[in-house]
């Protein structure tokens, strides 16, 4: 048979649904879906097997399929692919979706479902997937057509990426992904109308910009991970905007690397366990602009007292983040890069003199809110902070790629302060939502995406447990991921705040029963090793980062260590917590306040 | 920004497809947002749209946000807000059931003729009415049927459109 005529047979033969499925993937560049099998999604996994363009990874928990996607997409710029079977498959999916909604991150959820005669029926592994995710994602389909299945995955691939990013899920019949269905040419039989946010700011918002940023005497930059889903191009017009102004930038915890960490012109990370430079700058600008941050309440504290005498800017390219929490005085609807390009436009290098500024921004400096007592001796109890600068400075001698997970908690917190990130999309972590858990899966996703690179997850022990079980899943696929445990034997974070709050009550934050952690890494096929003192930090994480396989290591540190510096809830931004001397001055915070922590 | 509370009537042109509800209502219990009335209908049945029509109210920052939350929806494919917008004309219908006998019964048509609302069925010993006009034209009539038997009541919320030539399409919100 001659070659065109085969092609003529493929093309006239009649596709299964999930054939035609997994052709659009292909056609919408998909390489990876990470997935667990089950009975609603067997056409699907059938099809999978009959194919070599698009690589499965099997995962231990459907959770943990999200969050490797989820790492997957923000470490590479794609859509990360999820594949779950119905029922408890996606139910066991809907943290992840969330969490990927509150970070704005692109993903596809292809979720299994009973077959459009059986739905509402309370069939076996049936669940209500659309209802269920409706608000755990951006937009949600069900495809009770043949017809509209092409279709439906090529919009929702325009959904996730487009504006906004965000989660978007497909719930598929088994009838549909057994029966034969249609193979349109692309933007044939679409849905909706097609999705078009905004990508350019007001030219007269611009211009509104450009005047204040000229009449400020304290301008600042408060940016966030709006810099890094915008793509590369944003982070570089940050850098060179910064450059040619002179403004000071703070960023937010999803923000950092958008804008070099080590760069003299950052201040550090603003809010609750910001700087206290970055912070005071915040609270003192005459000029805030906002550039792909959302005025986090994790960022703002007592919104009434937020910024009190600066003049507003905010980029944002979802309308709804404008004047949702604070009030703006310009807003500059848009994709933030180019709103930065517009801005780096018109900026013609006339502003204030920022020396004044600069010079009280460096005495807030001066106090190195950051620092940390570190007793040298061998024996010595490790402080987490030291850990963590350690984990960066050895890392950095490597000058390897470097991709950095975390959990959720004080060593997340720890980890944003320290360890530092000079390029975007180094720094994966869960902000919005805060979820434990999120950073033993989230390396996967990246060490899939990036073979050669270096993948550390930094985590506490309470998080470690909650998906412990996808060192199956580094085991399987052979992933060099590095977990490094800063174990403090507490959930860390609760027990701060139990301290500050609850009169030191350490309610259940106490972790119980701890695995060996070396042992437990044997037995998933790893490598295990253990620092309980200074002495034997740096050999522990030389050994780590020299092994070329996965490795878990155990840094047993300080356990009563708090994070600092920290703004008490809700108090505002110049009345932060510097250190354990200033504890009592918790005492101040109010039964409201504590209602915001 | 002033926090005086304040109440909108809001417009949306949604696609006529399952679920689509459910996202708005959704949108509003999620977001803790104050629904006084909802009502939808198809509306363009080439285009597959259907017309919401929410009264809700909130401090200009709160309103301007829902008017936002509503216009992400990616079914969503306007957004009016017609308290904004100028004047409008939004018209309430509801169904009374009277159960009453002898004077009270007269007294109760009297007032229903005043009021202008059709009887649309009736027995000896009851009536129903039909009656169309404003929110508070509709809650008056049903306070004065109240000690003459009222039953039992039936109200579709609000419908409303902008006075004069301007459509929904030249008034809607842009983002």
């Amino acid at each position: 048979m001659n070659a065109s005529r085969q092609q003529e047979e493929t093309n006239t033969k009649a596709l299964s649904g999930a054939e035609v499925l997994l052709r659009v993937l292909v056609e919408q560049e998909v390489e990876v879906v990470f997935g667990y099998p089950g009975g609603a999604v067997l056409p699907i996994y059938d099809a999978l097997f009959r194919q070599n363009r698009i690589r499965h990874i099997l995962v231990r928990h459907e959770q943990a399929a999200v969050h490797a996607a989820e790492a997957y997409a923000r470490s590479t710029g794609k859509v990360g692919v999820v594949l779950v079977t119905s029922g408890p498959g996606a139910t066991n999916a809907v943290t992840g979706l969330v969490d990927a909604l509150m970070d704005s991150i692109p993903l596809i959820c292809l979720s299994g479902q009973v077959p459009t005669a059986l739905i509402g029926n309370d069939a076996f592994q049936e669940a209500d997937t659309t209802g269920i995710t409706r608000p755990a994602t951006k937009h949600n389909y069900l495809v009770k057509r043949p017809s509209d299945l092409a279709p439906i995955v090529r919009e929702a691939f325009e959904v996730a990426s487009g504006g906004r990013p965000g989660p978007v899920l497909i719930d598929l019949p088994k009838d549909i992904t057994v029966g034969n269905a249609p193979l349109p040419t692309s933007g044939e039989g679409r849905l909706h109308r097609r999705y078009a946010p905004r990508l350019d700011a007001d030219a007269d918002a611009i211009k509104q910009t450009i005047a204040a940023m000229k009449r400020a005497k304290r301008p600042l930059f408060y940016t966030g991970g709006g810099i890094i889903n915008s793509g590369p191009k944003a982070s570089e017009g940050l850098r060179e905007l910064a450059r040619r102004t002179g403004v000071p930038v703070t960023s937010t915890l999803m923000g950092l690397g958008a804008f070099p960490t080590t760069d003299k012109q950052f201040l550090g990370m603003l809010g609750m366990h910001g700087s206290y430079e970055a912070n005071l700058a915040t609270h003192g600008c005459d000029l805030l602009i906002a550039l792909g941050s959302r005025f986090d309440d994790r960022v703002t504290g007592r919104v009434d007292a937020f910024s009190p005498n600066s003049f507003k800017v905010h980029a944002d390219i979802d309308p709804a983040q404008i004047n949702k929490i604070i009030k703006i005085d310009v807003p500059l609807l848009g994709d933030v890069g180019r709103t930065i390009e517009a801005l780096l436009q018109a900026w013609d290098g006339e502003g204030q003199d920022l020396s004044p500024w600069w010079a009280q921004i460096e005495g807030w400096r001066a106090l190195d809110s950051l620092g940390f007592q570190q007793d040298m001796s061998p024996e010595a109890i490790i402080r987490p902070q030291y850990a963590v600068r350690r984990l960066y400075e050895m890392t950095q001698r490597l000058g390897r790629d470097t991709f950095v997970t975390t959990e959720v908690g004080q060593h997340q917190m720890w980890a944003a302060q320290h360890f530092q990130f000079d390029k975007p999309n180094r720094w994966l972590t869960s902000g919005g939502l805060g979820t434990m858990g999120y950073g033993l899966p989230a390396a996967v996703g990246a060490q899939i995406a990036h073979p050669d690179a270096l993948v550390i997850d930094i985590a506490g022990e309470a998080s470690t447990l909650m998906n412990i079980q996808e060192l199956g899943t580094i085991a399987q696929y052979r992933l060099p991921v590095k977990l490094f445990i800063l174990n403090n034997r507490y959930m860390g974070m609760v027990r701060q705040w139990q301290e500050l709050l609850h009169g030191s009550r350490y309610s259940q934050s106490y972790s119980e029963a701890l695995p060996d952690f070396i042992r437990l890494a044997e037995a998933f096929h790893g490598t295990g090793l253990r620092a309980t003192n200074v002495g034997e930090l740096d050999g522990v994480i030389e050994k780590m980062l020299a092994h070329d396989g996965p490795v878990v290591a155990d840094i047993c540190v300080a356990q009563d260590e708090n994070c600092f510096p920290m703004i008490p809830s809700g108090a505002p931004h110049n009345e932060m917590l510097l250190g354990p001397d200033q504890e009592a001055n918790a005492a101040k915070i109010t039964q409201e306040g504590m209602m915001l922590v | 920004m002033a926090q005086d509370i304040q109440n909108a009537v809001i417009a949306v042109l949604i696609e006529n497809e399952s679920g689509a509800l459910a996202r708005v209502v959704g949108l509003f219990s999620g977001r803790g947002y104050n629904i006084e009335s909802l009502t939808v209908s198809a509306v363009d049945a080439e285009r597959k749209l259907s017309r919401i029509t929410v009264v809700t109210s909130g401090t200009e920052m709160v309103i301007a946000q829902i008017k936002a939350q509503l216009a992400r929806l990616i079914p969503v494919h306007g957004v009016c807000d017609l308290t904004a917008t100028g004047p409008h004309v939004a018209r309430e219908m509801a169904l009374v059931k009277v159960v009453s006998h002898g004077e009270t019964r007269t007294e109760g048509m009297r007032i229903a003729d005043a009021f202008r609302a059709h009887i649309v069925d009736t027995t000896s010993g009851s009536f129903v009415f039909e009656l169309t006009g404003s929110t508070e034209k509709l809650d008056a009539f049903v306070e004065l049927m109240r000690p003459l038997g009222l039953a039992e009541v039936s109200r579709t919320g609000i419908a409303a459109i902008g006075r004069g030539p301007q459509t929904f399409y030249s008034n809607q919100e842009s983002f």
